[in-house]
């Protein structure tokens, strides 16, 4: 992708925002890129403790859109993944204390004089001014999305909101994809999402309990889970398209099954 | 579209009302106000063409990027 700052986001919520924001931030991190993630769900913040970095919060987002601190003071520093850092929302604040031009401000001085490669901005559900405010300061979506009813239905609502913003950039991620359900017939399969939806795919995570397990001792799956069809290397495997890399899509179910042709045909073969 | 037991594929189900819906979304109109914009484009076609409400085919209908309105209206004889 082009863009460097991208809005993690889906409209519903629970669909995977905030681990997806995790997962690839870190990846992206490992990658050799200097990475920010910012959490934008003011009053219920939760980047911190998915990533494991609640203990080390001083200042937050609000705190720098109201001058209570220097941006630099609010960045985290990660413990683990060099070049990684988190500013995180406020959880006594509301949606009222955030502002478009302060975001689009911040974002600006971490691109320019802090140096960051890539700024990853996790949205708060729902369509109000927490997800305009994170879709404000972004050239570039990540839209999350869980094979069901009303998690594609917020997605293309989202899909519309974004293209009105002028956010040019907007790829699909397929989360908690669960293959035996796609081959009894029970779960939409991965072309069927991308004909509905009509928008690019970048990345299709199984569900998998190891991200439970992960995000309960906070630290991102995708900087430890090495099984190969497991979602840590799926989030990796976003990172790496993110940065340009052609990654072929890994056959998720092995025998049979729409999403084995899904997948082949995503691979542009046979 | 029918599984190993021969029931509907649930998914396959999801598709077509995901489909649906969203064409209504997309275009920013309810079902029911389309239920009414066919009923007064019957009342204004039928002055000229009767027709029964079955013979009309009113929807919407994505064509590539865009949302189009279909009206199929058989110029009918009857009643002449």
């Amino acid at each position: 992708m082009n863009a460097k700052a991208i809005v993690v986001t889906s409209g519903k919520g629970g669909v995977g925002k905030t681990t997806t924001t995790a997962n690839v931030g870190a990846a992206l991190a490992k990658l050799g890129e200097k990475v920010a993630v910012i959490d934008t769900d003011v009053g219920l913040r939760n980047l911190d403790v998915v990533m494991g970095l609640e203990g080390r919060v001083v200042y937050d987002l609000i705190d720098v859109f109201e001058g209570r601190c220097k941006l630099k003071q609010a960045l985290i520093r990660d413990k683990r993944v060099e070049n990684l850092y988190l500013v995180a929302a406020s959880q006594t604040k509301d949606k009222s204390a955030l502002s478009e031009s302060r975001m689009q401000d911040t974002v600006k001085e971490l691109l320019g004089e802090e140096g960051f490669d890539r700024v990853l901005i996790d949205s708060p559900a729902g369509i109000e001014s927490g997800f305009q405010t994170a879709a404000s300061a972004a050239d570039g979506a990540l839209v999350v999305v869980n094979p069901e009813v009303s998690s594609v239905r917020d997605a293309d609502r989202i899909i519309g909101l974004l293209e009105a913003r002028g956010v040019h950039e907007v790829k699909l991620i397929i989360n908690r994809l669960r293959p035996a359900m796609v081959k009894r017939g029970d779960m939409l399969e991965v072309d069927d999402v991308l004909e509905i939806l009509g928008i690019k795919l970048i990345g299709i995570v199984p569900e998998d309990e190891k991200i439970l397990v992960s995000t309960n001792i906070g630290n991102p799956a995708s900087l430890e889970d090495s099984s190969k069809l497991g979602a840590g290397t799926a989030f990796r495997t976003i990172a790496r398209r993110i940065r340009g890399e052609d990654v072929p899509y890994p056959v998720l179910e092995a025998s049979g099954g729409g999403l084995f042709g899904a997948l082949r045909r995503l691979l542009g073969g046979n | 579209m029918f599984g190993m037991f021969g029931r509907k594929r649930s998914k396959d189900q999801l598709k077509e009302r995901l489909k649906l819906v969203l064409s209504y979304d997309r275009a920013g109109l309810t079902p029911g106000k389309m239920e009414e914009l066919k009923a007064e484009l019957m009342a204004v076609i039928g002055k000229y063409f009767p027709a029964k409400d079955t013979d009309y085919d009113v929807r919407l209908e994505q064509q590539g990027d865009r949302m189009v309105f279909v009206a199929n209206l058989p110029m009918s004889a009857e009643g002449r």
